[in-house]
């Protein structure tokens, strides 16, 4: 490989926040756009969410029904596999235990899901991850409703996971019994995900 | 102004491409599975980014190949695509 | 590595020079070349001494010549990660990486048949180039227009050349426009390469052009559009997107 002499490339420190930063990350105050195709655009009363196993319904909810579920803020630091990491992200949403409250479930129905969304695009996670406060859906971003190129209406995010798993415009969670590969999954990448254990690929220990 | 992702064309596909293919990529016949549309994969629309390569169909928007080169590998997808052709020097153009 | 069987070579600068206000022409010795075809592109890797890489595609606007030197030109992108560095920091005699030739779909060499029609838009005239000076080099007398729109006249590319081919009457016609204002005594068009430009300045569909359109996506999307109201096949009409900054990123 040859470095290229003076060849600096966009800012990307990890400033003081070394401990925030996975290994392999960079710090970027920007908020790339990747997309698998070409933006969805549906309309709040088209919307619909909903929890799914087996080819049924569990529950599901409108826009005026899922916005008045309980709302959670939170601040998190996003990290992409392509090694760009965003700290201190705002976002207002459901989270995954107040939608199992919300359908009438005690406990999750199976350990793993995969998220399904507008345009066909799918991530799978297993329910631990989402969890305990460790997941959402997001329906706002920095205060304002997530536009739809960055997944609007609603994405799921699971902060703590390199952030393809925060599928953008996801309209359900389909409970299964076993882990499946999702999209980029099934592209190489790593089944789980985890960015402080640098899960990018398939094999990745 | 958004940050609505705007597709390229497949041209831009070609160089990623080449881990995989002994032809050069964009002038790959591809018919699309979905709606029987057979054209050059350089008139496919290229999504994707960093993480890999998405080509639609420019009629339909079926993703005709699915590629990403993560990490030292190569992974293509084909799905949506019911067939590829590559022509010879004197079939071309 | 990824594998490939189009490897990155090391290229070394052989000279920078200044195009237009925006762009510089660069020029690269490329040891091993295989030669390409007019419309071909190059991907360029940059790597920075933590490791971090950044790559973009050039269009080679020199034609096929036979010889391992390359030109691609490059266009400033205001805050841009890569063209700034290579308009300002790079230098003859640095080595760089690249790897191409890329993409067949896209071109045009003599002998593949015309009439042509050429439409660019700002730095999407550079693979045109390439097709114009293989014409001109191979002596084929394929009938050529080029629209070439860029926003002002001292953002034009290889103006003189383009000028001297059209005066020289060998069929090559040269439709220039700016966008943002002319100077005084410009003779040239004004205004975007529209559906009313195409039908005036280029070839009618009854002589079956071959059409190739490069520039930043919303240029291509409007003239390709315009060709197929026009009356122009759609398969003839070949399209290179540079993305919205004007990168084929």
């Amino acid at each position: 490989m040859l470095i290229t002499r003076g060849f600096k490339g966009k800012a990307r420190n990890r400033g003081a926040a070394q401990d925030r930063v996975p290994p392999g990350q960079y710090v970027t105050p920007d908020f790339p756009v990747l997309s698998a195709g070409p933006t969805p655009r549906t309309s709040l009363e088209e919307w619909s969410f909903g929890l799914r196993q087996g080819g049924q319904t569990i529950a599901e909810w409108r826009w005026a029904d899922f916005e008045n579920l309980p709302q959670t803020e939170v601040t998190v630091d996003i990290h992409c596999v392509t090694k760009w990491s965003k700290l201190d992200t705002r976002w207002r949403g459901v989270t995954f235990d107040d939608l199992l409250g919300a359908a009438g479930l005690d406990a999750p129905p199976t350990s793993f899901l995969m998220a399904h969304c507008d345009g066909g695009y799918t991530s799978n996670a297993p329910v631990a991850d989402l969890a305990q406060g460790r997941a959402m859906i997001a329906t706002h971003y920095e205060d304002l409703p997530i536009a739809p190129a960055h997944g609007g209406p609603a994405r799921l995010l699971v902060p703590h996971l390199y952030f393809w798993k925060s599928a953008k415009w996801v309209r359900w969670l389909d409970f299964i019994d076993h882990d499946e590969a999702g999209f980029w999954e099934g592209l190489g990448y790593h089944i789980h995900g985890d960015p402080w254990r640098e899960q990018r690929y398939r094999g990745d220990p | 102004m958004t940050d609505e992702f705007i597709p390229l064309d497949g041209n831009a596909a070609a160089g990623r491409l080449a881990a995989l293919f002994a032809a050069e990529p964009t002038t790959i016949v591809i018919t699309c599975e979905s709606c029987g549309r057979e054209g050059p994969l350089g008139t496919l629309k290229l999504y994707g980014g960093a993480m890999g390569m998405i080509l639609r169909c420019p009629e339909c928007g079926t993703a005709n190949l699915r590629f990403s080169d993560a990490g030292a590998r190569a992974t293509m997808d084909l799905r949506g695509s019911s067939r590829l052709t590559v022509y010879g020097a004197e079939a071309q153009r | 590595m990824t594998p490939t069987h189009l490897p990155w070579r090391v290229a070394t600068v052989a000279a920078a020079k200044r195009e237009s206000v925006r762009a510089k022409a660069i020029l690269l010795d490329v040891p091993g070349w295989p030669g390409h075809l007019a419309g071909q592109h190059l991907d360029l890797r940059l790597t920075a001494d933590d490791g971090y890489q950044a790559q973009r595609s050039y269009s080679i606007s020199s034609a096929p010549a036979g010889r391992p030197q390359l030109e691609i030109t490059v266009e400033r992108v205001d805050d841009g990660e890569v063209s700034p560095f290579l308009l300002d920091v790079l230098r003859e005699g640095d080595p760089i990486e690249l790897r191409g030739p890329i993409g067949g779909y896209f071109a045009w060499m003599p002998g593949d048949g015309g009439p042509l029609l050429l439409v660019g838009g700002g730095s999407g005239v550079a693979p045109l180039m390439a097709m114009v000076r293989a014409r001109t080099r191979s002596g084929d007398k394929t009938p050529v227009r080029l629209l070439y729109s860029a926003r002002t006249v001292d953002e034009l590319l290889y103006r003189a050349e383009l000028e001297e081919l059209a005066a020289a009457g060998d069929g090559f016609e040269l439709i220039m426009t700016l966008t943002r204002g002319a100077p005084e005594g410009w003779t040239g068009e004004q205004g975007r390469i529209d559906r009313e430009m195409l039908a005036a300045r280029g070839f009618p569909p009854d002589r079956r052009p071959r059409i190739f359109v490069c520039g930043p996506t919303p240029f291509v999307e409007a003239c390709a559009d315009a060709l197929v109201a026009l009356g122009h096949e759609g398969g003839r009409i070949k399209t290179e997107r540079f993305g919205p900054t004007g990168d084929l990123k």
